[in-house]
């Protein structure tokens, strides 16, 4: 037989239920708030441009969505994940062609269902993703790619890009050359034969047209893309008398350049610009010639600033590579922080609820967030392209060691376009602010 | 005038390289009537092998010229193992049937290759740069070439002139040219046919093991490297008539020379001299240069 409660201990038996209930829901909203963010990170795991970008861009996000996960270990961003809610990620990768990566990118989002993607270092890939990610309605982050086109050709609602485009880096080599050489007489190109070679040749030429008008581009050199063998076109340019060689090769092709060119004298008859070389130096080391001058598309690697955010990404990423980070970890962890401090601040003006995607995307336009390259601000195509500053520096070996000297870095404004002005406009106008 | 010199010697040596890198091919469709597209993987297979062998030399501290030994004996491991391997355990389940089915069981093993590839020596490029530079410069028509490049010119030389000699003057390159003219017939002879279509095959993948080690040096070792030369291996290869070892000299001694005239006169059809040479080739000799009149078989 049952023995009746006492008063007293049915009103502790009420409350202690009450507070198990309470707690019990406190619990499961609380769960429901962790419920994972899934993004789809897209970038190149085979192919060519692998090694030299879509790794290191992959390792970049791997590191920091592990870090953002256990909290606390990102300096500037304390909270785990994005807005406490846990980073899942889903790897693709972006070989293959545009229409594969079209295809790839549906599945992503209606398949996986991934909240939103970030990826992509083809400005083919990019210029195909636009048009489907803003008909799908999903906020897709363009991380890299070259061409000013996508927010100066069309304006979308969805599509954000976390790095500056390609006018920053061939005004920027454009400034440095002429700085170094105020009174240049002849300058020469060799560039890759497809969108990204011909606009960056294109931008320089232009600069320079405004920078050193008495100038003269004494020969363009386009190659097919990874033909590896410049035995001619090295030829063409030691005997073109050009003091400054500009080159946005990438890849193998810097590699093999380089590798081609520097026994044949010409990195000693002019002054060789690689607006991407960055991302070779720690690959070739001290086989790239004294004197040669190298960009990073920003102000990234070895021209990142000295702050503590870059100190712990520089440090958590060569402790698990055993190589530093360049420019591509570097342009994808911009992206992963975009994402977060946009989501963060529109949590933050939802009373601390889960912001909706259209929120998100409020809050990401025109945002200025920290990262290890600097202050990124998305300051052209109404708020969804970013621009920076950019730094070139001038190779010299050291006891063996290749270092970066005569580091100059251009402010943003210098390099990058107002808002509402196309890059070739600008350009011709004689870098004018004003339209 | 020193501008069409120099003209002329970059199209010489690039014209090397290019035979190097197609005799290989012609020699196996010359033989066995198969286009081999995984061509392309085991030229790649050359250069990551040379790449690791000479890289390894090197880093011990053996004598530097040992190096150019590693080239060549990656080559030969490469042709050996691969030779063998893709001849006897896929290629000779498959003759007598369609020229086509050979080509995409090739194409099938050039996917495999490459996977391969990236799964023994990874994403990133591999550089072995020394033996480019090891043998100095040498001026010429005021520009500075490395001596280098004269070793690949001596290489082709030797490669085209010892296949002729084999081919022309010894009893087994007679024997081959039978097995060319008439297998079935060659066979009723006595010749042992499978064996000429191993040794030939695997004197095919070792000319592209050949030109993927010897070209390691002046390039970032990448994955995907063999793509591209598969498509100029068979632009020179058709261009001289699919099969013929003169048309192979002379495709890529004509290819050579009009991309170096491109690159110095007119950069920006460069990317389209190579074929257009192949196109005005074909449109008055469908065949190449050099293809053999075929008998009517009824």
């Amino acid at each position: 037989m049952m023995q009746k409660r006492s008063g007293s201990g049915r009103i502790l038996f009420v409350a202690f239920a009450t507070v198990l209930i309470a707690v019990g829901f406190t619990l499961s909203a609380h769960a429901a708030d962790q419920k994972p963010i899934k993004i789809g990170i897209v970038s190149f795991l085979s192919g060519p441009p692998a090694g030299p970008f879509g790794v290191p861009a992959r390792n970049g996000a791997e590191i920091l969505a592990e870090a953002l996960n256990e909290g606390g270990k990102v300096p500037g961003y304390g909270t785990k994940g994005l807005g406490g809610a846990p980073i899942e990620v889903v790897y693709i990768d972006e070989a293959g062609g545009t229409t594969k990566q079209v295809t790839e990118y549906r599945n992503l989002v209606q398949r996986q269902d991934v909240d939103l993607v970030i990826g992509y270092i083809s400005s083919g890939d990019t210029l195909a993703i636009a048009p489907v990610a803003e008909g799908l309605k999903k906020l897709t982050v363009f991380f890299d790619s070259g061409t000013p086109r996508i927010f100066e050709d069309a304006s979308y609602k969805y599509v954000f890009r976390t790095g500056s485009h390609s006018t920053m880096d061939s005004v920027g080599a454009a400034l440095y050359v002429t700085e170094m050489k105020p009174n240049i007489k002849k300058y020469a190109g060799i560039n890759q034969n497809y969108a990204w070679g011909q606009d960056s040749w294109s931008d320089f030429e232009a600069a320079m047209k405004i920078l050193a008008p008495k100038a003269k581009a004494v020969t363009s050199q386009m190659t097919k893309l990874m033909s590896g063998q410049f035995g001619a076109e090295i030829s063409v340019l030691l005997s073109s008398g050009a003091e400054v060689i500009h080159s946005s090769f990438w890849g193998g092709d810097t590699e093999s350049f380089v590798l081609q060119a520097a026994p044949r004298g010409l990195f000693k008859k002019s002054t060789v610009v690689l607006t991407c070389g960055e991302h070779i130096m720690y690959r070739l080391g001290n086989q790239i010639p004294d004197g040669t001058v190298l960009g990073g598309k920003g102000t990234v690697g070895i021209f990142a600033p000295n702050t503590e955010l870059n100190r712990w990404f520089q440090k958590a990423y060569t402790a698990r590579y055993d190589v530093p980070p360049t420019y591509p970890s570097y342009r994808m962890v911009q992206a992963v922080l975009g994402v977060k401090a946009a989501y963060e601040k529109a949590m933050a003006a939802n009373k601390g609820m889960t912001p909706t995607q259209d929120q998100v995307i409020a809050s990401f336009e025109h945002l200025s967030f920290d990262t290890p390259s600097g202050i990124v601000e998305m300051g052209l195509g109404k708020g969804h392209q970013a621009v920076t500053g950019i730094s070139y520096g001038t190779t010299k070996v050291v006891k063996g060691k290749l270092t970066i000297t005569n580091i100059k870095t251009y402010p943003k404004e210098k390099v990058n376009p107002p808002e509402g002005v196309l890059s070739k406009d600008w350009i011709e106008s004689g870098f004018k602010r004003t339209k | 005038m020193i501008e069409l010199l120099s003209t002329v010697v970059d199209g010489i040596i690039y014209s090397s390289w290019l035979f190097i890198v197609a005799v290989g091919l012609t020699l196996i469709y010359g033989v066995m009537k198969i286009l081999n597209i995984a061509h392309g993987s085991l030229y790649a297979l050359g250069a990551y092998m040379a790449a690791s062998l000479a890289g390894y030399w090197l880093a011990h501290g053996y004598p530097p010229l040992g190096s150019y030994g590693m080239l060549a004996l990656s080559a030969v491991l490469v042709g050996l193992v691969m030779g063998p391997l893709i001849e006897r355990g896929l290629l000779r389940f498959m003759y007598g049937k369609d020229e086509v089915v050979l080509l995409l069981a090739t194409y099938s093993v050039f996917l495999i290759l490459e996977d391969a590839i990236k799964l023994i020596w990874g994403v990133d490029s591999l550089s072995i740069a020394e033996p480019y530079g090891m043998l100095g410069s040498v001026d010429f028509a005021g520009l500075t070439y490395p001596v280098y490049s004269v070793l690949l010119l001596a290489i082709s030389a030797v490669v085209g002139v010892a296949l002729a000699w084999v081919l022309q003057r010894t009893r087994q390159g007679k024997l081959l040219i039978a097995v060319i003219h008439d297998s079935e017939m060659s066979a009723v002879m006595g010749i042992r046919v499978p064996r000429f279509y191993l040794v030939t095959f695997t004197v095919g993948a070792m000319l592209a093991a050949v030109g993927g080690a010897f070209t390691a040096p002046m390039v970032s070792v990448v994955p995907g490297m063999g793509v591209e030369v598969i498509v100029l291996a068979f632009a020179v290869a058709v261009i001289g008539g699919l099969g013929s070892l003169k048309g192979a000299a002379l495709g890529a001694l004509m290819v050579g020379l009009v991309r170096s005239a491109a690159v110095h006169f007119l950069p920006q059809v460069e990317l389209f001299s190579i074929y257009l040479v192949m196109v005005l080739v074909l449109l008055f000799r469908p065949k190449g240069l050099f293809s053999s009149a075929e008998a009517r078989k009824i």
